[in-house]
């Protein structure tokens, strides 16, 4: 019998195309992806349905959770500022290194008199400090009125614009301490606020 | 390196020794893997879902001059209890019962949906007619509750709402449901 010859192919495979696809998915995840940071305090986001997008710029976010507060604002100038004039109404000298670690700090939930020990803790201790959160009370004068205030004050300096702001809240957080911080946000008059939610699906 | 030269040895034939020509393609294996790496390490890395945020809406308090009177007869009342329970009820204060209800779309979406028309049905000659939430969260609701609340007022389309401060008599209703 005759043996019938199969031509043997090349088991090159042509990988352009595939080249091309991976590329440029790699350009849209570069281009669309926020570096993800890690959260001092992990918090439960409630579920809703609406679908606005926070902005990115002018924007303080006050997390509250486990019954801690704890407030980051964006923007590396305006965190400069903030800390100096911080620093002026509490009466603390920050050195440059400290203000310049506290520039890169998100979010933070240390109250005044333990800012600069904070700030001195290396990357690694920093990681593993559990802060406390933010002294809030309605008085006019707790900590977190303060740093809202001075936040407003220097956004406006610097960026000529009004700091908006949003609350990041656990499920569980029991009311009461949202309403606390809502109630300081109405005594200076911010009135127009978010509610950071994830977008809830199929409900 | 990943081809393997299967053309076979017969190129023996001619007499004049050409010069070989050099293949114009490129092995791009090397650079797939590449690429899919640094896909891999960007997924991992960032956030692409982007937070949502409720825009919320609340009475100045700096000014003492501008409470608006609050009609009672076209305001619906709903009490946050403990334990994601909600407790409702039209008109002034201990005039009709609460109502217990929940978080789903038949529970309190579609209260709201139909006293909102009924509530605009009887006022129908007057100069406004529509309803008037009055959200009061008591002391055991969560935040998940909160904004669940302000989530089905937006679905919901109420025009006008207002979050106040619970009064006892309202906890007094909540616990006698065992909701506080």
């Amino acid at each position: 019998m005759a043996r019938i010859k199969i031509p043997r192919k090349s088991t090159a495979i042509d990988m352009t195309a595939m080249c091309d696809v991976a590329f440029l998915l790699l350009t849209f995840f570069i281009l669309t992806a926020k570096l993800r940071q890690e959260d001092p305090l992990r918090v439960d986001v409630p579920g809703a349905s609406v679908k606005l997008n926070l902005p990115d710029v002018d924007m303080a976010t006050i997390t509250v959770g486990h019954d801690k507060v704890f407030f980051g604002v964006e923007g590396t100038d305006i965190r400069r500022s903030l800390l100096e004039e911080m620093g002026k109404k509490y009466n603390i000298a920050f050195t440059p290194e400290e203000t310049q670690r506290f520039t890169v700090t998100p979010t933070f939930g240390v109250p005044m008199n333990m800012m600069k020990q904070y700030l001195d803790l290396s990357a690694d201790d920093k990681k593993k400090y559990v802060q406390p959160g933010i002294q809030v009370d309605t008085t006019n004068n707790s900590e977190l009125f303060n740093w809202i205030y001075q936040a407003r004050i220097v956004t406006k300096n610097l960026h000529n614009k009004e700091l908006r702001f949003a609350i990041k809240g656990d499920s569980h957080q029991e009311y009461p301490k949202v309403s606390k911080i809502i109630d300081i946000l109405q005594k200076q008059a911010v009135n127009k606020f978010s509610l950071i939610t994830a977008l809830n699906q199929g409900k | 390196m990943a081809e393997l030269d299967t053309s076979g040895g017969g190129g023996k034939k001619g007499g004049k020794v050409r010069s070989k020509k050099a293949s114009t393609r490129i092995d791009l294996t090397a650079m797939v893997d590449l690429a899919f790496l640094l896909i891999t390490f960007f997924i991992m890395a960032t956030t692409l879902a982007k937070p949502k945020a409720m825009d919320t809406f609340w009475p100045d308090k700096t000014k003492k001059d501008v409470q608006l009177p609050v009609p009672e007869s076209r305001t619906m009342t709903v009490l946050l209890g403990n334990n994601h329970s909600i407790e409702w009820y039209v008109g002034p204060a201990g005039k009709t019962p609460p109502t217990v209800d929940h978080f789903t779309k038949n529970g309190i979406r579609k209260s709201l949906i139909d006293k909102s028309k009924e509530i605009e049905a009887s006022h129908a000659g007057d100069k406004d007619n529509y309803m008037i939430v009055l959200i009061k969260p008591s002391d055991k609701a969560t935040y998940k509750d909160f904004v669940s609340m302000m989530d089905e007022i937006t679905i919901t389309g109420i025009k006008s709402y207002a979050v106040v401060a619970i009064t006892p008599p309202e906890i007094e209703l909540l616990k006698k449901d065992g909701n506080y």
